[in-house]
């Protein structure tokens, strides 16, 4: 429901450039896909454009607004992001209430039993699973409470980094389904981190390719059927996942 | 088959405490091809390679047969398997961050483990670990032979790897997920590299993975797991043509480049795969 501009994105951990510059837009109600080789700086942009890292400098503007200028609070109400690894991201100690009733006690919602029970159901559990704790869950569920724990404070942008990478193919196409469902019945601005060009393709309108920290391309989801990249590392990308498909 | 390398028939693994056997009477017998074995994260695929190679001292393993080469692998000591272990028969494992010692340079490891297995001088085991790391396409191995193993890349960590498992001229390598920590790039070069080198001394391979893209360009033949059983059987250019509905629906769930945007079709799980047995 916002658009997404960042300019100038850079940031250095000790000697290393992780990000030299990078800059690009994300309009409203888009997918917006970032590829790129392990270490290519994928996922830092979404640390950085959430505050999870702060010390870069550049500009990450969300509807118009710096996410700096934005209180906390704003700033998690406007964007959430849904990791990796559903097995590392949920506190193992806490039940799935605990762990979806935080954002909105932090928020001061109203309603609390009804809006758990709408995520519950946003994100195809059964409400029972309330009182579930982690390891009672699969994989794939438990990366449906990390989005519904994602969904329930009514952002805006959600990112998504590598948010099937860890699950089964089975299990994957259940979550890029819920992903895709959720963006149209609520509008969402996604940007999303994945190695699989598949995924990207299947899910996002634009997507960017990294390579050590920079931007090499962008590129509409088009170019990847017949590789119409024009940057090398591009192309070489996008022949590899095209040949590594060869069996269509 | 003529001649196999590994026969297996009616293999269980249970884990000592766990309700239901982690692998449930799999059979299958390999030559010098390449098998692939797919399944789920929980299917019991790993399960079946370790308990091949005897790395799974707490859990039960029974079958009506497990013979490879000469080697009874259900009856054999421990001292018995260890000239087999990393001689005759190795294993390449999914992380090399994971997989190399931190503290020991990469070149060394590799000669270790030709030392471990042939009586030769240092200098002759250095030696056979540089022409190794130059067989699996590393550059300069001098140098790479000194390097510790952070301060090479995922893709070249697993070629060392390769290197190591390879260098005693096993009859029989096991890789569990040997790429599935790489980038799409580097994967096919080390797909590319282990196939090559598997071909050329006539190796027989096992392929554990998830990944059916990858089962279907590497392998010859291809053992479809659900829940610790083989459900099916297929070759591996033939995957396409699967009969069983948990196959089809693995294949279905996939994303494809080009393919339609409309919802991906979910596996729909049937309580009766969980009682039927392929082949």
């Amino acid at each position: 429901m916002k658009p997404i501009s960042i300019r100038d994105m850079s940031i250095r951990f000790g000697a290393v450039t992780v990000l030299p510059k990078v800059s690009f837009d994300v309009a409203e109600g888009e997918c917006f896909g970032l590829v790129g080789e392990s270490g290519s700086g994928k996922s830092t942009i979404l640390r950085c454009a959430s505050l999870l890292l702060d010390t870069w400098s550049g500009e990450a503007r969300i509807g118009g607004t710096s996410v700096r200028e934005m209180s906390p609070a704003d700033r998690c109400r406007t964007l959430q992001m849904v990791f990796q690894d559903p097995y590392g991201s949920l506190h193992p100690r806490h039940s799935v209430r605990t762990v979806l009733s935080e954002p909105l006690k932090i928020h001061h919602f109203d309603d609390h039993a009804a809006r758990l029970e709408q995520a519950m159901i946003d994100v195809g559990l059964p409400v029972a699973f309330l009182d579930r704790y982690p390891h009672q869950l699969s994989g794939g569920q438990r990366q449906r409470v990390a989005i519904a724990r994602a969904l329930i404070v009514e952002p805006d942008v959600l990112f998504l980094d590598e948010p099937t990478s860890a699950l089964d193919v089975s299990v994957q196409a259940e979550i890029i389904n819920l992903l895709v469902r959720l963006q149209a019945e609520k509008g969402f601005t996604y940007v999303m981190v994945s190695h699989d060009l598949a995924v990207i393709d299947h899910m996002c309108d634009r997507f960017a390719v990294m390579k050590l920290g920079e931007i090499v391309e962008i590129l509409p989801r088009s170019a990847i059927v017949g590789n119409q990249a024009t940057h090398p590392y591009a192309r070489e990308l996008i022949g590899a996942s095209l040949s590594y498909e060869n069996a269509l | 088959m003529q001649n196999p390398i590994l026969e297996v028939r009616d293999l269980s693994v249970h884990y000592r405490g766990a309700p239901a056997p982690a692998v449930n009477k799999v059979s299958f017998t390999l030559g010098r091809e390449r098998l692939g074995i797919v399944g789920e994260s929980g299917s019991g695929k790993s399960t079946v390679g370790r308990a091949l190679m005897r790395l799974l001292p707490t859990a039960d393993i029974t079958a009506s047969r497990a013979r490879f080469e000469d080697v009874d692998l259900l009856t054999a000591s421990e001292r018995e398997m260890l000239k087999v272990r990393g001689a005759r028969m190795s294993m390449i494992l999914q992380d090399p961050k994971f997989s190399l010692n931190p503290i020991r340079r990469c070149g060394d490891q590799v000669a270790e483990a030709y030392r471990t297995h042939v009586k030769c001088s240092r200098a002759v085991a250095r030696a056979q670990a540089i022409a190794m790391l130059e067989a699996v396409q590393i550059r300069d191995a001098d140098r790479v032979y000194a390097l510790y193993p952070h301060e090479v890349s995922g893709g070249m960590g697993q070629r060392i790897m390769i290197a190591m498992m390879l260098l005693t001229n096993p009859d029989l390598v096991i890789a569990d997920e040997p790429t599935s920590a790489l980038d799409v790039t580097v994967r096919l070069q080390v797909l590319k590299i282990l196939d090559d080198l598997v071909a050329e001394r006539g190796i027989g391979l096992i392929m554990i993975s998830h990944d059916l893209n990858l089962v279907r360009n590497f392998c010859d033949r291809v053992l479809i797991m659900y829940a610790g059983r083989v459900v099916e059987t297929l070759k591996a250019d033939e995957l396409d043509l699967a009969q069983h509905p948990y196959t089809r629906g693995l294949i279905a769930a996939q994303p494809r480049i080009g393919g339609s945007r409309a919802p991906l079709p979910v596996l729909e799980r049937d309580p009766a795969w969980l009682k039927e047995t392929g082949l």
